[in-house]
């Protein structure tokens, strides 16, 4: 009787609201190419990490105080006296860091499959509106425990605005409400941090789904699964999101939780990356650091900054390190899709773009001295080149004949399995069998794995083999 | 003949750059779970920090239960004379006296671990010598011209700077003039101990931490197999429908 009134009141609900409407659309009745690979599991991880900095930002609020005088002592209160805040706060601080690990990542995946190409210019463009957004975010958010890194970090990049003409230093007091960083900064950008960045977030991750539902998911393949239908107008190449890619994205949930726990527990600091040491040293507007480093996700377009002599100029550059990326599905003229069928020059392209972004992150943490500024401008030229030549390079490339239907992925067992049949031969071609000595010369001993010894004869034939092979999967 | 003057120059520059910069630190052996490491450190630190360093974050009470010590105890053997075991390690100088005295204020140190690292905690209160220029009479290899005196100068006696000249430009060594109170394996040890409690200090939570990411990271790893079979279990008609 009773679960037939809880159907009933179910009912009473799905007659007035489309609740069934919307979890098939989007869950059950939403058709993803079978063939995602590990590449594809971090957006709905950056989800997962959104949702963790909302329920452990909430949790901070409630201690923390958004006061100069106060502030270092609230979060230090947090980490000490209140039950369980080291736990809420190295969570919110390593959610930070990992959010934007897993946002790069997943920027990198569209940039490798084209996920950002026809039709899906305006998924790609909500995506780089989320990440100015998490930037914003970031930002504010590290100026709030009010350390000496946080307050001189700002204080750097508010100057920024002072570079540009005519308005710039009105803009940055504008920005500041003060003539330095003080109490009036810490507190609208406490209230940026925590109410209106974070409601711009969510908004625009509604707007990111809503346009890529409506499009449907790119893939590891680069085609269009819809071309090939079943009799009932499903792909032939599609499963329903849920239940199938609901069970995979939770293994990446555990996969990553093991990694984000790690860190949690083990290293919150992370070598001083996710913590900076100088910011464990209250504000102090008299004492400026020896060196200021932004955090390690921002070092990169900091590099470029400063790797331009002139000031607005390094700013221009440093906006213009983003905007680029905007502008990424109209600089791109191949209209084929994924690395897979693309051509060597495009392949190189993105080597070096990876390498000069991850190069210029590194120089962005060390002090700007004339060899690492040299450095910096090097990796700056190739970093924009990728962008500015891509109209005229995507164009000589000589792409390779697409499939009508995607490539199967292999299941982690069948990828286990092939590995497991080429490693007996692998390790017999790096080691060869030594004579061992007479007292022990039985020969099902002399065979046995323990008298092998690696060769280097053997060991750099190999190198060479696996040189080769990544040499011509670049072409 | 120029150009290679120049690159002779230059390339002597930098390695006399670096190696004026860095001064070799001392490894610290830290082990906060050494309870016993604990109390001597917060011993000595309330003996010799506390007159001018605070370390305003921590409470009595706290060494107390995170080093598993009766109250009285610590009330006894390690607090100050009339304090009470709910007050925080504050030092009883005041801002004005100190910077009269000083120069500036001395800082608070309950994260100085955190923000130093124990290395260069422990190299730092090694690394005192004798230096008539100063205005306290030491310098410090480790931090130049510090404005803070040698607090321990008693127990390790006097050191002496000595320069030694080598091909690459010479370093500095460091050599005993006089001896302390303490034999050098003792001081290294009483130097040990007060570093370990600063690092304890600096993270009071950081053995609880430790220990319950053993079960979280136990959890996650049956929660992974849980979850890589219920997904295998799903897919194998995906696979099926392949072959």
């Amino acid at each position: 009787m009773k679960i037939n009134r809880l159907a009933l009141c179910g009912n009473w609900i799905l007659e007035r609201f489309p609740l069934a409407k919307v979890w098939n659309e989007h869950m059950t009745h939403y058709y993803a190419p079978r063939n995602f690979n590990f590449w594809y599991f971090f957006g709905s991880l950056a989800l997962l990490v959104l949702v963790n900095q909302f329920i452990t930002g909430i949790l901070l609020t409630m201690n923390y105080k958004p006061d100069a005088k106060l502030a270092f002592d609230s979060v230090e209160y947090i980490m000490r006296e209140v039950d369980w805040g080291w736990l809420i706060r190295y969570m919110h601080s390593t959610g930070a860091s990992a959010f934007f690990i897993v946002i790069y990542l997943h920027m990198f995946r569209g940039l490798m499959y084209g996920s950002f190409k026809q039709p899906r210019e305006l998924v790609w463009i909500f995506g780089m509106l989320l990440f100015v957004c998490l930037m914003a975010e970031a930002f504010m958010g590290y100026l709030l425990p009010w350390g000496q890194m946080s307050y001189w970090g700002a204080q750097v990049i508010i100057s920024l605005f002072s570079a540009i003409p005519i308005i710039g230093d009105d803009l940055s007091l504008w920005v500041r409400g003060d003539y330095v960083v003080s109490d009036a900064t810490l507190n609208r950008f406490f209230a940026f941090h925590v109410i209106s960045v974070p409601l711009i977030l969510v908004m625009l991750v509604f707007l990111h789904i809503v346009a890529l539902h409506e499009v449907g998911s790119n893939n590891p393949d680069g085609i269009d699964i819809k071309k090939y239908k079943d009799e009932q107008g499903i792909p032939l190449d599609g499963i329903p999101f849920h239940p199938y890619y609901t069970v995979k994205d939770i293994v990446g949930v555990g996969v990553f939780l093991l990694f984000f726990a790690t860190v949690i527990f083990y290293m919150p600091e992370m070598g001083g990356y996710f913590l900076e040491h100088a910011n464990f040293i209250p504000a102090d507007p008299l004492k400026t650091p020896e060196h200021i480093a932004p955090v390690w996700y921002f070092t990169p377009f900091y590099a470029i900054l400063r790797a331009i002599p002139d000031k607005f100029a390094g700013v221009i550059g440093m906006g213009g390190a983003i905007v680029v990326l905007f502008l990424l599905p109209w600089l791109d003229r191949n209209p084929v899709r994924s690395i897979r069928y693309r051509g060597g020059i495009f392949k190189k392209a993105l080597v070096l773009l990876v390498l000069s972004f991850i190069g210029l992150g590194y120089l962005g943490t060390q002090p700007a001295t004339p060899e690492l500024t040299f450095f910096a401008r090097i990796l700056t030229v190739v970093y924009f080149g990728f962008f500015i030549l891509m109209p005229i390079y995507t164009r000589w490339e000589k792409t390779k004949p697409l499939p009508t239907r995607v490539t199967e992925e292999h299941s982690l067992e069948e990828q286990l399995h092939t590995f497991e049949e080429h490693l007996p031969a692998l390790l017999d071609e790096l080691s060869e069998v030594k004579n061992t000595g007479t007292e022990i010369g039985d020969p099902a001993f002399r065979s046995s794995f323990f008298s092998q010894r690696p060769t280097a004869e053997g060991i750099s034939h190999v190198l060479t083999r696996w040189v080769k092979k990544i040499i011509t999967s670049l072409d | 003949m120029k150009f290679l003057l120049t690159l002779i120059l230059f390339t002597a520059l930098t390695v006399t750059g670096y190696a004026s910069e860095t001064v070799p630190l001392q490894e610290a052996r830290i082990n906060v779970a050494d309870k016993t490491s604990l109390l001597r450190g917060a011993k000595h630190f309330v003996t010799y920090c506390l007159g001018c360093h605070s370390a305003k974050y921590m409470r009595y009470l706290r060494i107390a239960i995170d080093t598993s010590v009766d109250q009285s105890i610590v009330l006894k053997e390690i607090a100050p004379d009339g304090a009470s075991i709910y007050d925080r390690l504050q030092s009883a100088m005041n801002k004005h006296d100190a910077e009269k005295w000083f120069g500036t204020q001395p800082p608070d140190l309950s994260l100085i671990a955190r923000s130093r690292g124990a290395d260069w905690l422990y190299s730092y209160l090694k690394s005192y010598y004798i230096d008539t220029t100063r205005p306290f009479g030491v310098n410090n290899l480790v931090f130049e011209d510090t404005a803070m005196p040698n607090p321990l100068w008693q127990l390790q006696g006097d050191q002496q700077a000595e320069h030694r000249k080598t091909i690459w430009g010479g370093y500095t060594e460091l050599v005993s003039k006089e001896n302390g109170q303490l034999t050098e394996r003792e001081f290294n040890q009483f130097v040990n101990d007060l570093v370990n409690f600063l690092v304890y200090v600096g993270e009071p939570m950081q053995q609880e931490r430790r220990s319950l990411g053993k079960y979280v990271i136990f959890f996650l790893v049956i929660f992974l197999i849980i979850a890589y079979l219920l997904k295998k279990e799903y897919w194998q008609d995906i696979y099926k429908k392949k072959s």
